[in-house]
Parts: structure tokens; sequence; C-alpha cells
């Protein structure tokens, strides 16, 4: 699974990328899908966290008609054909195309620089070696391999019933750029709107980053980076986008998907309760705690952070563990909402049920057909 | 035969000063003063002042200093006073100039270059003296994740994972290895009495652990295990919090030790398990180590002996190809991996392998952190680092640089009174530190001496703090291997690249 990045000394990989932001993610609960309304109209509600120059959705339960195919969003800077051929003669190597088709889009958006976007449903085609991987870590592989490989190519999402779109612009902009309130349906959307410190706008680098069906989105500037970085780096993950989202999205990979730890527990490595906590809890617990901060470390994130992460049938929202970016939750009916300011939540849903803002490191997890959000209730500040 | 040799340093008494007292001739362990009572008059003898400056401090009047010699040769930049000193010592003896404590030559001291991040509006800065921020550090192997199993309700967690022993130490500073018989053991003591109160490790050395100690000190011990098998027995092994396998030291790699049978008192001839008053002589090499298999057994030796219940440490000196060798000792089964610089302090050690063999910690360092994180391995072994460290400053850059935690073993001495006047050889530390003279060893009180080291560690561990804080950081594990809070500044492209860091400004 491991591929090598040549380099002399890590000293020459890029800067990371600085930036705040405004989130939001709803759900409902029963699976009943809505269209783009609620995304759009909340995160221009937040319009100060972003600068235009980044703005994104993830979109699930998006293509029922293909949920068993892998959908690939594919973009190719400045409609780079070449790209776009190695990526077919790639895809079409590794993988059954089922499908594939531009994305369609409105010209009359106003988004800098729109690249060439396209869509594939694949299907795994394993041959020799690769048989022994599972489905998922062959699609990483590739997509890895697309990523670093494929100059001018970039995978903005790889998982089944689902979508990431996003591009340079403010998010109502992309969302315009690309139709999403006219032609698209799903039972839960994450959106992001962005503000760079240090960057130029590359489409790439947007919101929502996705691997298979997982999405992050990410508010915040965390100073655990390097560590977290090369530490992932051991386990085969290589940056290329030297954002803090996708260190999130790498953990949260390694984490969930691939050791199987639910989000309860992986919270509590990202925002780790400290030892003043720990020494005060029951002696199962402790052990516990005191056993995930020694064996997962590096994956402590430090500094302040925000992140919606989403995969089907579960979104989680948490921030850190001494609270320095904002996250606040609210539900009404079956719909569970998840924003950086509670106006947001409120610009698209007047009457809550319940409204309420969770404690640093403590995740409100909205699962279908659970009530498991409320859980987060008993812990709110 | 008549030394050519210069006094190193001058004394000077102001006579108007001095009340005769006496305490400077008391204090003297090189008998440099005296008095004279018939003529009411204090001397002293310029020959043999090694310029530890005891007497300067217990002075009462302050009526005394002590300088570098003043008488010159003429100068030269290539053969210097030195030089020309170290020549004439050997054209009168014949034999291997013997030194102490660390390399004193002007290496590229890499600390001095790589300064750190602080945060600014992107990312708040956190004040230690509000909000907690913690030090808290585990030494041993990690596994490569956790098998758990997580109830319906996610209340009830089990481990299912075999987990490796740990060693948890609040802060990342240990104390370096000096045995009981290259100090005293007052000195020795003092260094287990702060560990157990800072809640951090000392490191007995190859010197074995008085029996008197185990049981109020043993959980905070890091037992050596070295070329000599010095004091090694099953109890010693057990007490202990970790095992280390000394395989080199930075001040002299590739040589062993010499422990002078005069200083084999009964207590230490007990302790190190030879007969009184015998030398101490520790190979070169560990003898039943020949390669990285050998080297393994011995692990699976100490582990068997201790049921699988503490983790193994070896030590080595960074040497040229220190990466591929460290590499190899957490292949062969390493739950930490020591590694001593070129600036490592000694005890005693011929002056030119002190001065000229083995290769930066810091540069070692960074080239050990990268290629154990190249091959997958880096949290199968803790990284420990020793050799030069001489604040807190130094400290926070080699964990962000990927060490673990550091070993402190001069700034230790130094703060119970070493002055570093590098003759702990003689072993007539006027300190009483590195000596066995009952005489001088009673002057360190443990109880002081170890207040003095507490100190030392409080003080770091707050400044480390406050560092940490500024770079908006509130546990020191998000700063391991964080180069990216580190700049260069004043070092050559290779410098840069070795180290992984980036220029400032880049």
């Amino acid at each position: 699974m491991r591929f090598e990045i040549n380099r002399e000394s890590e000293r020459h990989l890029p800067d990371k990328d600085l930036q705040a932001c405004g989130l939001f993610g709803v759900m409902n609960i029963e699976g009943k899908r809505f269209g783009g309304e609620m995304a759009i109209k909340a995160i221009v509600n937040m319009r100060a966290r972003g600068n235009g120059l980044g703005g994104g959705y993830a979109v699930y339960g998006l293509y029922p008609e293909y949920k068993d195919y892998y959908a690939m969003h594919i973009m190719f800077q400045d409609r780079n054909m070449d790209a776009k051929k190695k990526v077919d003669e790639f895809l079409s190597r590794n993988f059954d195309i089922v499908y594939d088709e531009e994305i369609p889009t409105n010209p009359e958006a106003r988004v800098m620089y729109p690249p060439l976007v396209w869509r594939y449903f694949v299907a795994p085609k394993k041959k020799g070696e690769d048989a022994k991987f599972s489905d998922d870590d062959y699609v990483v592989a590739k997509v890895m391999h697309i990523n670093t490989s494929i100059e001018d190519a970039y995978v903005f999402s790889s998982g089944k019933d689902m979508g990431v779109f996003k591009g340079v612009g403010f998010p109502e902009d992309v969302a315009e750029f690309f139709m999403l309130d006219e032609l698209y349906e799903g039972y839960m959307w994450t959106v992001h709107s962005r503000f760079p410190t240090n960057t130029p706008g590359w489409w790439g680098g947007a919101h929502p980053f996705s691997i298979l069906d997982w999405t992050v989105v990410h508010n915040g500037e965390i100073s655990s980076y390097g560590t977290n970085r090369r530490f992932l780096e051991m386990h085969g993950y290589y940056c290329t986008l030297f954002t803090d989202t996708e260190v999130m999205a790498y953990a949260v990979d390694l984490l969930m998907r691939r050791q199987g730890l639910p989000i309860e527990i992986v919270s509590k490595i990202f925002a780790a309760p400290m030892w003043d906590l720990i020494e005060n809890m029951d002696e199962k617990k402790k052990k516990l705690y005191t056993t995930l901060r020694m064996v997962y470390a590096p994956l402590l994130i430090n500094g302040p952070f925000t992140v919606i992460v989403a995969h089907h049938g579960e979104m989680f929202g948490i921030t850190d563990r001494i609270r320095l970016r904002p996250i606040t939750a609210g539900a009404r009916g079956d719909l569970v909402f998840l924003s950086s300011e509670e106006a947001a939540i409120r610009a698209v849903s007047p009457k809550l049920d319940l409204a309420w803002t969770p404690r640093g490191g403590e995740p409100v997890v909205v699962r279908l057909k659970r009530k498991d959000h409320l859980m987060s209730l008993k812990e709110s500040v | 035969m008549k030394t050519y040799m210069l006094p190193e340093f001058i004394i000077e008494r102001s006579d108007e000063r001095c009340i005769r007292c006496r305490v400077c001739e008391r204090q003297c362990a090189q008998e440099g003063h005296w008095y004279d009572e018939e003529l009411d008059v204090m001397f002293h003898n310029e020959e043999t002042c090694i310029g530890c400056q005891r007497c300067v401090v217990f002075c009462p009047t302050r009526a005394l200093s002590v300088r570098p010699h003043p008488s010159t040769y003429r100068p030269n930049a290539n053969w210097t006073r030195e030089k020309l000193q170290d020549l004439k010592k050997q054209a009168e003896t014949g034999g291997v100039i013997l030194t102490g404590s660390g390399n004193d030559k002007p290496y590229r001291i890499y600390w001095d270059h790589l300064v750190l991040n602080a945060s600014q509006v992107t990312n708040p800065s956190i004040d230690p003296l509000r909000e907690p921020m913690e030090l808290r550090t585990f030494l041993g192997r990690k596994p490569d994740g956790l098998d758990l199993k997580v109830s319906e309700d996610y209340e009830d967690v089990e481990i299912r994972s075999e987990l490796y022993p740990n060693v948890m130490i609040e802060t990342p500073i240990v104390f370096s290895a000096m045995s009981y018989g290259a100090i005293s053991y007052n000195a020795f003591k003092s260094l287990a009495m702060a560990a157990k109160e800072f809640g951090t490790l000392f490191n007995t050395g190859e010197g074995g652990l008085p029996k008197s100690m185990r049981e109020e000190f043993g959980q905070n011990t890091i037992v050596q295990v070295a070329s000599g098998r010095f004091g090694v027995d099953p109890e010693y092994l057990n007490v202990s919090a970790v095992m280390e396998i000394k395989i080199g030291q930075g001040a002299k790699p590739g040589i062993g030790g010499h422990l002078p049978g005069e200083k084999v008192s009964i207590n230490i001839s007990e302790t190190r398990m030879i007969p009184e008053g015998t030398d101490a002589l520790s190979p070169a090499p560990q003898h039943d180590i020949y390669s990285i298999e050998d080297l393994s057994m011995l692990i699976y030796a100490l582990k068997e002996a201790t049921n699988y219940e503490k983790p193994v440490s070896v030590k080595i000196a960074a040497v040229h190809n220190v990466a591929a060798i460290a590499s190899g000792i957490v292949r062969a089964g390493a739950d930490i991996v020591a590694i001593d610089g070129l600036r490592g302090g000694t005890g005693a050690a011929p002056k030119i392998i002190r001065d000229n063999v083995g290769i930066p910690i810091e540069l070692a360092l960074a080239a050990v952190d990268r290629r154990l994180r190249e091959e997958g391995i880096r949290h199968k072994a803790s990284i420990l680092v020793a050799g030069g460290f001489r604040n807190s400053g130094d400290v926070i850059k080699a964990i962000a640089l990927g060490a673990d935690a550091v070993y402190i073993g001069t700034p230790a001495l130094v703060a119970m009174g070493c002055t570093l006047c590098q003759k702990c050889y003689t072993g007539k530390c006027a300190w009483g530190i590195c000596t066995q003279d009952p005489y001088l060893t009673r002057r360190l009180n443990p109880e002081i001496a170890s207040r003095r080291l507490v100190n030392l560690l409080r003080g770091w561990s707050h400044e480390i703090k406050e560092m940490l804080g500024g770079m908006g950081i509130n546990a020191i594990e998000s700063l391991r291997g964080n180069r990216d809070h580190l700049r260069g500044v004043g070092l050559e492209e290779w410098e840069l690249n070795v180290l992984g860091v980036k220029g400032a400004g880049e």
C-alpha cells in the first residue's frame, strides 16, 4: 500500500496551509433525501467566515442508481485533456468503468478558473498481488496514485453513493456552478466556506476533503500538524495538499476504517482528556484513557480545530480539547444540524426542538435511525 | 623530571580581606592553600590548582579569585596553549592523556542554530499559568494500534490488544548514567531522590544499585547492564523501571571504562560484586555481543529474567551510521534506543577520543528519527538522547527533532556544584561529587543536592511549558518530531537537509 515520494529531505516539503472557516452539516436521521437549499442558505449566513477562496459540499445518498459502484469525482486543472487521457487509461486498467460523464456545470457562475470535472462509476478490477487488498484499500491506493503521479488530475471524492462538489469561490457560487440546488438530493449534506491566509485558491484545496465515502470539513490551524503528518506517513498516508484537513481525514481513515474504532473512542484520541481528569476516573476508565493517550499520542490534534466528519450513516462534529473553535448542534424533527454558528442553523430552521453547545473534546455523533446525538447533550456547556 | 608545563590557573588573594580562617585550605582537594602560623600568612600553590572554584565560593570574605593563568606562549592559531601543554605533559609521562566531562572543542552546536516557532493570530498561544500544559511522557514500545471491544452504548470498553511495558515520566528529562563508583554515594543518592520526587528516572551506570536503595528508588531507576556486568543480579533487574544495555558512550565511543582499585571501597565492592581494591575494568565491547543477533539474545535474556514486564533500552554512542544501527536495535527487540552524542560527558576518558570520535547528537537524532519513520517502526521504540544539553531550549528542540526524552548528566552535576574543571578522573573532586574520599563526599548533602536537582527539573519544565504554550501546543506529544516548529539559522544546505528543517524565512 505504501508508495514513496522521492525526496532528499523532508525540509523541501511545502509549508502547510493556514486557514479559518465556516462549517455546516445536516442529516435526516430517517434517511429521507432532500435538496441543497438548506446547506447553501446556512453557509451564506456565515459569509464572514469565508473569503471567497474556497467552498464545497459533500452529499450522501447522491447516486442511488449506481450505489454499488465507487463514484469518482475527478478534476482536471486547466481542463488538461492530456491528464484526462492518462486518468482514463489508468482507470480502465484498474477498474471496470460502468458509466462516466462530465459533471454538468453552469458557466454563468462566479467562480475562478473552473477545471474540467468528470464523474466515473467504477468497480475494482484487481489482479495478481492486488487481490489481497480489500476493495476499499485498493481504491485508496489508486486514488493516491492519481493524486500524486498524474499531474493536473485530482480526485475530489471516491465513495459509493456520495460525492464532493467543491471549488474556488464563495460556497454559494460553487453551488451555482454545480447547480446543486436543482440537480441533486441526499439524506446528508456537509458544507464548508474557506478563509485561507496563505494560499491562492486551487480547486483541489477546497473542502470537503474526501477519501472513499469519508469526508472532512474542518476549521482550524492545528499546531500538532508536523507530528500528525509524520505519524500518518509511517502508516502509508502521504500528504499531498499540506492542509490540516488532509491530516484529519487520514487520521479518521486510519483509526475508524482501518482500525475499526468508533468515533466515541477516536474523539478521545483527537481531543484527549487532560491527565488531571484521567487521574480522577475509575480504574477501568483510567486504564483505557491512559492507554489511548500512550498509544495514540502522535494523533492528539493540538491547537484550535472544529471538524465535521461524515460517511454513510454517520456524521460527527468535534472541537479541540480546550475549545478554541466553535461548534453548535441543533435538532428539529428528523433533522439534526451541526454548525460553526447557531445563527446559521436558525437561518434554515428558525424553530428548533433542541440547540446546544458541546464541550471541548465532546463529540456530537449523528447516526441514521439512532438518537446518539442526544448523548452529547449531557456534556454540553 | 622537571616539568616544563605552565600553571593553568592563577590564584589571587586580597590580603586586606583575608581573615586567615583557613576555609580555603580545608576546602581545596589539591592541597593548594596552606597557612604559616609563624608568619600569619596564607600561601598557595598554583601548580596544583585545577580551577574548580571551591575555595572562591567558600571564602567568607571574598578574598580569593582564581582565573586562567596569564602566562602564555607566543600566540599561534595552530599550536594553541592547550596543544603545547598536552605535548609537554606527554613528553613527561609517556601516557594517554586523560580527561573528564564532555568534549569542549568548538564543534558546531546545532541547538544554537535552531530557533522555535510561536503562534500569532491564526492560532492562539496558550498560557501555561492559566491552562493545563502536559509534559507526561511514556517510554517504551507502542503497538501498531489498539483492538478494543466497545459495548453497544459505547460506555464499556475493553482493551483486547497486548500492550508492551511502558514507563511514565512526568517530564521528558531523565538523569544520565553515572555510576556509584564514578560518583560518590551522596551524589548518586541525590540523583535518585530527585528522580523519585519529580517522577522521573535516574540511571545507575554500570556500577550497580546498592541494596539499601533498591526498595525505595527501584521504580525510578534505569539499571545498566554494561560490558563489565558489574552489579547485575536478578533482583537488580527486577526492582528497576527500565533495563539498559550499554554498548557505547558519547564521550568515548568504541572504548570501555576503568574504575581504579583505590576507588573500590567496601561498599562499592559489594555493589559491583568485585573484591575490594581491585580495578573494575569494563571491556570495550560486550564480549557476548559481536553482532546484532547477539544483541537481540541479550535483550531477550533480560526480558526473560524480568517476565517481560520492563522496557529494555540499548544505549549507543552517536557514530557515522547511527541510523542503520538504531534501526537494527529496534528490530532486535529494544523498546528504547538511547543515543549519546559527541558532547556527552564522562568521568574519565582519553582526551584524544573524547575530542575526536563521534558525531553531534542533533544530526544523529534527526537521522535516526527519520530512518525509523521511513521504515515504519518509529513507534516500536522510544528515542532517548544524551550529550551536551545545556538548558530547556536544547531539550525542547530535541523533542521537536524527534526525541521522546532527553538524558541530562552534566547539567545535573553542575546543579550539585560541579564547575566542569574536567578533573573527574583524579578522584579528588572538591565538590564531593566525583570522588570516594569520605572527607570530600561528606560535603555533598543529599537532602540539599536533591533539592537543587528538583529545582533544576522544575525550572526547565516550567520553561518548556512556556515555550510549548507559545507554539499553541498543550501536550508535549504534539511537539514530538514536529520539525515544522523549528527553523535553521546560519546552517549549510546539507545540514538543513539532514536536520529536515527549513531555513528561517523559508
